[in-house]
């Protein structure tokens, strides 16, 4: 019997695939294979040499069954092995794209100030970009013979013969905005207002068409104080220096409010870069003040009872400012390296839980 | 606004650096635009000494000169006439740019001479239009810097200019005293008095001024004298300088004296050449037609209604905008006739600009000349002439009187806290005030009649904070809404946010592109009339306003190709115009899709874009902006895309929220883009607004069932739609039918023409019991019956 278990053995063990590990099989424990047979005979044995061949047998065609399965589990090891080192690729190559898209700076830092506004509740208000000239400019303390005016390089409207309203323009700043929200809205309020603006300006750092966002806030007894603490805060956030911006208020006019006052920003300049926060030049950023109370009539607010801030700056220009980005022509031109190199990614959104910018 | 730091001086008495005078104006409100130091470009030349000059040997006019500088003798060739032995000269050497000529100076030969340097006349430093010959100093050591020199003993002529920008409010800054009041209500000096001492009488005029009665209001007074025998010519130098320094030319004196009026204390005046003047003056409106040649040479017509000054002959001048040619003083002028008047701003802005003639007399009329000081304005021109020039002057003529100006507002000493939030004792208050000029009676403060600009109460109190400094004002927070802040941006802004982080996630990169459009393009799109036409565009690409956005996108679209990027996907969210009023202007996302769906890659991957792509993607948009998911689509859309190629993607038959498909190719052809071009256009206000219904999602309904799936093919008709097919069938069991998708679309072939077959894949999601072959044989039936009704089609075998 320990010659059959070292025959089986040894051929299981020397089997070279599935097909010939199932010719063993067969042969030794199959229906008519050896050891089969061998226990067919232990019905002629007599009582004592079964109880000794029995369990051997048994023994044997377990153990020959044992060998068997590990075998088989090692041949398929080794074929799923054999097979595997066919299958190399060359991990170098390129994985399957997937197009990037991207935000244009402007959409994005739109986004950066709604956020950064929101928080001290400012809501977002909009308005046409083709305005009447009441609400560009006379609402606006602005009268037709205002130098400012003839100052603003006024797009104007076509108008068809014999239509003798005063042309419409296209707006030349977001503050129409703040008219028609003092009428829908009245006080007390809180809006900016995003949204391009036309002048028809065309050179180096001026184009016919450009982004700004105008504030607005009017209640009982907000100062020119409430306007620097707001604007401090905003610049802070927004340039998202440490340390802070430095901030500097400049006496100025605008026709919509009084007392203005211009805004600088502390930075500096070098090899014509600039940076925020840092150096000793300034850079005027926006236009602000106390709302002239003739806008405020305009927008159908008492100012008797009602007094407020209003201020303006460009989206564009301080997206300029704050990404490095040199040439505002650039922002409308579409030229795809300029638009992978400047935009942002789509879930990029900004926020001031997560930081506006990464 | 240019003037000198000494012109300044002349009436502010301070001791004020040049860089604190610069910092307070800024913060003033008179906002420092540049500080030229006229010394810098001077530098480098140095005094020299001309020890010996002779002839040069092979030229008459040329002089040999040994010039002991700081580096030693230098031999220098010089052809200025009075280049001779023992004067003291201005050196440039070799290395130094010399700004009159616009040249370095270089060693070189000079008729076969060496030439080490140049010795400078007055213009080639620019110090005047000098150049009879080189300067000869009066006085001078070898070796020392020329600016120096010049700082010692004549500062004016490199006086520092300071530019400030004026904001049109303030008339009474573009006169060098009003800067100077500023400055000295700030603590920066005190102001030096400016009485005139009007010369006397010395007989009556033989001319006489009229204003006609429907011009008074815009000429309330009109003031003048009579100078005879005045010898005119050049300026004196101090005003030349003067002049030259504010960028200027300085043309005779009596010229002079009106530019230096006009700038020292915001005066305009006019001079006439009395003997030109043909009878007496008259100041009226214009009929129309009228014409004048102006001082500047050009011929005007005047519009009815505007003013004019004319004499028996006609116009004569462009009432408080430019004198005419005709009238005006020349060297040979004996007798003048000086003009002060006062012109009513509004109209004459209105006539500069129709007129379009910017000149200084205008810039200052139109914002507010200070009427009250029109005579005294006068008596300071003619005493300056009448010293200078010499001559007798006549009785004052005056037409109309001085437009009553006065006013008072009331001065709330707390009013600078409440609106601008500084604390300011009311004593300051009224000093500021009264250094700026006002008259206080009790609370009432009296505008000077030179701030047209202040109009009320507030402006008081921008006057109390301007002077006391805006720079002081401390922060205070704004005062914040109770709890935590709502969301800010409205239903749309939103659904404009998710179309733009859609696009850029489905691989689109958002452009800005300017709203106005050349009118071809803009035709091609429904757009381009007049209606939306711009009156006075930059240019004629920029002619309309944007009747769509795929325009500007495929402008953008054909630069991007012409720098060879050939693929691209590029989408603008923003306003288009269907009309020129404010309300006529609608929100649209558009999409461009050309060239591959990326580069050639290794994978294969890479595929020409089709319709399909920008359907997606449209649909893609359409649902982040939260429009419905059953939607129709139909065809007929504009003639700018493919005829058989587009889809309107519809809720019913008129509301559609968008369009996706190939754009024609004669409109790319039109538009130098090289195609086919895929493109979607949507119209976000279009989608219909969520029911409030609250955040719930309500409940999911899923079944533990096995789902079955059943496959049909069916061969068709080549014009049915698919989308058609699949409804029919979706119809056959609505409440075991959960999905119905096409799979698989065969045309031609064994089918014959005009025929295709569609292969779909019917889902069914039992609810109640796993479903047995009958029932499903029998869903299977109707599925066939259904689509054989709607399409005619049959099941294919």
């Amino acid at each position: 019997m320990d010659d059959l278990r070292d025959k089986y053995l040894g051929l299981i063990a020397g089997a070279a695939d599935e097909a010939g590990l199932e010719d063993l099989r067969v042969q030794a424990v199959g229906k008519k294979g050896e050891i089969s047979l061998k226990m067919r005979e232990l019905g002629k044995m007599t009582p004592e040499e079964r109880q000794t061949a029995g369990p051997a047998l048994n023994a044997l065609k377990d153990e020959i069954n044992s060998a068997l399965a590990a075998k088989k589990a090692g041949l398929a090891d080794a074929a799923l092995d054999e097979r595997l080192r066919t299958e190399w690729l060359d991990v170098t190559l390129p994985g399957r794209g997937r197009g990037q898209g991207t935000l244009h700076p402007i959409a994005q830092v739109t986004e950066e100030v709604t956020a950064i506004f929101a928080e001290l509740g400012f809501s977002v208000a909009e308005g046409p970009r083709i305005d009447t000239d009441w609400y560009n400019f006379d609402a606006l303390n602005i009268p037709g013979h205002h130098p400012a005016r003839a100052e603003m390089d006024t797009f104007y409207m076509h108008r068809a013969e014999g239509d003798n309203r005063p042309p419409h323009v296209l707006r030349t700043h977001t503050s129409p905005v703040q008219i028609r929200s003092m009428e829908k809205m009245g006080a007390p309020m809180r809006i900016i207002c995003p949204g391009g603006v036309y002048r028809a300006d065309y050179d180096q750092t001026h184009t016919p068409m450009f982004h700004q966002v105008e504030g607005l806030a009017i209640d009982k007894d907000l100062s020119m104080a409430n306007l620097k603490w707001v604007l401090e805060e905003f610049v802070k956030a927004f340039f998202e220096v440490d340390g802070g911006v430095e901030l500097r208020f400049r006496a100025s006019h605008f026709p919509f409010t009084e007392p203005s006052a211009e805004v600088d920003i502390r930075c500096s300049w070098e090899d014509g870069t600039v940076k925020v926060g840092e150096g000793d030049d300034w850079l005027e950023i926006l236009g602000s003040g106390m709302v002239h109370p003739k806008v405020l009539q305009a927008g159908g607010i008492d100012p008797t009872e009602w007094q407020g801030f209003a201020f303006g700056m460009g989206i564009d220009r301080i997206a300029m400012l704050k990404y490095g980005i040199p040439d505002l022509r650039a922002f409308f031109d579409s030229d795809l390296r300029w638009l992978r190199h400047y935009g942002f990614s789509a879930l990029d959104v900004p926020t001031l839980h997560g930081g506006l910018s990464r | 606004m240019k003037f000198t730091l000494s012109w300044l001086k002349s009436h502010l008495e301070t001791d004020a650096t040049l860089d604190q005078i610069v910092e307070a104006l800024t913060d003033l409100g008179l906002e420092v635009e540049g500080v030229e130091d006229r010394g810098a470009r001077l530098a480098e030349f140095t005094i020299g000494y001309v020890a010996s000059a002779e002839k040069h040997p092979d030229a008459d006019r040329l002089r040999v000169c040994q010039v002991n500088t700081d580096e030693g003798q230098k031999q220098i060739i010089c052809g200025a006439p009075n280049a001779r032995e023992g004067i003291t000269v201005v050196v440039a050497k070799p290395g130094v740019y010399v700004p009159g000529i616009d040249t370095t100076i270089g060693i070189g030969k000079i008729r076969g001479i060496e030439s080490f340097g140049m010795m400078a006349s007055e213009k080639e430093l620019e110090l005047s239009d000098e150049h009879d010959g080189i300067i000869e100093l009066p006085s001078g050591t070898v070796g020392d810097r020329f600016v120096d020199w010049l700082a010692a003993h004549d500062p004016a002529k490199i006086d520092p200019v300071i530019e400030i920008a004026i904001t049109p409010n303030r008339p009474d800054a573009l006169g060098v005293r009003g800067v100077a009041r500023d400055l000295a209500a700030r603590g920066l000096g005190k102001m030096k008095p400016r009485d005139v001492d009007p010369v006397p009488a010395s007989f009556k005029p033989e001319m006489t001024v009229h204003i006609d009665e429907d011009t008074l209001d815009g000429n309330p007074l009109f003031c003048g004298r009579l100078i005879k025998g005045v010898k005119n010519g050049p300026s004196p130098d101090w005003m030349q300088d003067l002049i030259r320094a504010i960028g200027l030319r300085p043309i005779n004196f009596l010229v002079d004296v009106t530019n230096f009026f006009t700038y020292d204390l915001n005066r305009p005046l006019h001079v006439f050449d009395a003997d030109k003047v043909h009878g007496n003056l008259r100041v009226h409106r214009a009929v129309g037609g009228e014409e004048l040649v102006a001082l500047d040479g050009k011929t005007y017509a005047f519009q009815p209604g505007q003013m004019v000054i004319s004499d028996e002959n006609g116009p004569e001048s462009i009432a408080g905008i430019m004198g005419g040619e005709d009238t005006g003083c020349t060297d040979e002028t004996v007798n003048v006739f000086v003009e002060s008047a006062y012109w009513d701003p509004v109209q004459i802005a209105y006539a500069g600009r129709a007129l379009k003639i910017n000149s200084d007399a205008r810039y200052r009329f139109e914002r507010g000349v200070d009427p009250a000081f029109t005579p005294e304005g006068l008596e300071h021109a003619v005493r300056m002439i009448v010293d200078q020039a010499g001559g007798e002057a006549s009785e004052m003529i005056v037409a109309g009187a001085v437009p009553d100006t006065r006013r008072a507002y009331q001065l709330q000493p707390a009013r600078v806290r409440s609106l601008v939030g500084m604390e300011i004792s009311e004593s300051e208050q009224r000093q500021t005030l009264t250094a700026l000029g006002f008259r206080l009676e009790g609370d009432m403060a009296h505008v000077p009649s030179w701030r047209p600009d202040v109009q009320g109460e507030a402006d008081l109190v921008e006057e109390v904070a301007r002077i006391a400094s805006l720079t002081k004002l401390e922060g205070k927070p704004l005062p914040r809404m109770a709890g935590i802040p709502k969301a800010v941006m409205t239903p749309m802004q939103r659904r404009e946010q998710m179309a733009r982080r859609t696009s850029a996630a489905l691989g689109y990169n958002e452009c800005v592109t300017y709203s106005f459009i050349d009118r071809t393009s803009a035709a091609l799109f429904g757009g381009g009339d007049d209606a939306t036409m711009l009156e006075n565009p930059i240019s004629q690409d920029m002619s309309h306003m944007r009747p769509a956005l795929l325009p500007g996108l495929l402008q953008a679209a054909a630069r991007n190709q012409a720098r060879g990027f050939m693929d691209m996907a590029l989408f603008e969210v923003g306003p288009a115009f269907h009309g020129g009023e404010p309300e006529e202007q609608h929100l649209l996302v558009s999409g461009l899709l050309i060239g591959r769906t990326g580069q050639k890659d290794v994978h294969g991957a890479s595929r020409a874009v089709d319709l399909f792509d920008v359907k997606a993607d449209a649909e893609a948009v359409l649902s982040a902006m939260g429009a419905p998911a059953k939607v129709q689509i139909m065809r007929g859309a504009e003639e700018w895309w493919h005829p058989g190629r587009h889809g309107k993607i519809c809720l019913g038959p008129k509301k559609v929220l968008g369009v996706f498909g190939e754009l024609h190719p004669k409109v790319l052809d039109a538009m130098d883009v090289k195609g086919p071009a895929m493109a979607f256009t949507l119209w976000p206000g279009e989608i219909p607004m969520p029911r409030k219904s609250g955040a719930s999602r309500g409940a999911m309904q899923v079944s533990d069932l096995q789902p079955v799936e059943r496959d049909f093919a069916f061969v068709v008709d080549a014009e049915v739609a698919a989308l058609d097919l699949v409804n029919a069938a979706a119809g056959a069991d609505k409440a075991l039918i959960k999905d119905v998708r096409v799979f698989d679309e065969f045309i031609g072939g064994s089918l014959g023409d005009g025929k295709k077959s569609l292969a779909i894949t019917v889902r069914l999601e039992p609810s109640d019991a796993t479903l047995t072959d009958k029932e499903i044989d029998t869903v299977a039936d109707k599925v066939v019956a259904k689509v054989t009704k709607a399409t005619g089609g049959v099941l294919r075998g």
